[in-house]
């Protein structure tokens, strides 16, 4: 049981750090690249500002949602 | 880091673990986690009006994870949260319209901390007593060889005589809930409880998961596990609702939002996973401290000047 418990642990802590990498590209794509267009966007245009905001949101969570869910899936089958 | 939207100087690892605890308790209890969020945000110097749109931003993120996880476990009752969105998105707009009335008089940050810490400290008193009124009814007739098999992880209430009241009120037109077990319900109650929770969605930020999950349950009397994950499926339309609308208002920083919900992805599958291991009446014994947490944290801002 201890076995399997300190298995789990060390299986999450791997992805925790492989998404601790992604996440860091990721903030430098998002913030750097888009972070000066949005600023620009929500001054000058708030209704495309909305829409774009809401979109943003949305498909970074279907995306890091299945970069997460492949990760756990991956380790899961590396452990086996 | 400097977010240029909202004019503030905030640390991503800050936001990126706030939104891992968020995450986590949202996945667990069904929850946005404003209650955290709102209050952590204002507590880096965030105006509240920022704190509240940018707040909803990340929810509808976080809330579209938990809730396909939700799924998955079978916890979600799509037609009681389709009919509760309707509801919803009305009282948000009206919550929304209060916090544009309270920024033009200039005291929105006043009043928003006081009304966030009387409902904060009502929910968790309200929950605690409901809660241990109910663990200790089970242990009772546990002991007393009442309760066997199947009947002892039947959700139990304290608040179930009123529950049972409500659902006997008659008022066309009446619906059946079959995934949540409700022969028959009010279609206007269902949308009075969804309309409450939107102005408090609208009015203190979050997708008031702090007050419709529990109003899902006592009035209602839908079962917590399903109430978790109906909640978050409902908080997905809602909370985009009030994203889109804060937006155009000049509420929300979505970069902040991005950031927040980067460690909220995490947090949200841990938490429902963790709902698998939990009775109805313990999930709402737990749920108890977090409002404590957010009144906790709007008393130190509003102690202190803001930030800590």
């Amino acid at each position: 049981m201890k076995k399997e418990a300190a298995k789990n642990l060390r299986a999450f802590a791997i992805e925790l750090a492989v998404y601790a990498v992604l996440v860091t590209c990721y903030f430098f794509l998002v913030l750097h690249l888009l972070g000066e267009w949005l600023y620009h966007l929500e001054a000058r245009h708030r209704y495309t500002y909305a829409v774009v905001a809401i979109l943003l949101i949305a498909v970074q969570a279907v995306a890091l949602d299945a970069v997460t869910t492949l990760l756990f899936r991956f380790l899961r089958r590396r452990r086996r | 880091m400097f977010f240029p939207i909202s004019n503030a100087h905030i640390n991503p690892i800050y936001l990126v673990v706030v939104g891992f605890i968020i995450g986590i308790l949202g996945g667990f209890f069904g929850v946005g986690g404003s209650f955290i969020a709102g209050p952590a945000l204002r507590l880096m110097g965030v105006d509240w009006n920022y704190a509240v749109g940018t707040d909803l931003a990340h929810i509808v993120g976080k809330s579209i994870v938990a809730a396909k996880q939700h799924r998955a476990l079978g916890n979600v009752d799509l037609k009681l949260g389709s009919i509760m969105a309707f509801g919803t998105i009305g009282g948000a707009e009206c919550g929304a319209q209060l916090i544009q009335a309270l920024k033009r008089a200039g005291n929105v940050n006043m009043v928003v901390s006081y009304v966030a810490i009387v409902v904060y400290l009502g929910i968790s008193v309200f929950m605690l007593w409901e809660s241990r009124k109910t663990l200790q009814s089970d242990k009772r007739r546990s002991q007393a060889g009442l309760v066997k098999g199947a009947e002892s992880k039947k959700d139990r209430s304290a608040f179930g005589p009123v529950t049972r009241s409500i659902q006997r009120v008659k008022i066309w037109p009446m619906i059946a809930l079959p995934t949540s077990g409700i022969r028959e319900i009010s279609l206007w109650i269902v949308l009075l409880v969804a309309f409450v929770g939107g102005i408090f969605s609208g009015f203190l930020g979050g997708g008031a998961g702090y007050i419709r999950m529990p109003s899902m349950v006592y009035v209602l009397g839908v079962p917590t596990h399903l109430a978790v994950g109906t909640d978050l499926f409902e908080i997905v339309i809602s909370a985009s609702y009030g994203t889109i609308s804060h937006a155009i208002k000049g509420n929300v920083d979505i970069l902040i939002a991005l950031v927040m919900h980067t460690g909220a992805v995490i947090g949200a599958q841990i938490g429902v996973v963790a709902t698998q291991y939990f009775a109805g009446p313990k999930i709402r014994l737990a749920f108890v401290p977090l409002p404590l947490i957010g009144a906790a944290i709007v008393i130190y801002t509003l102690m202190t000047g803001h930030k800590l």
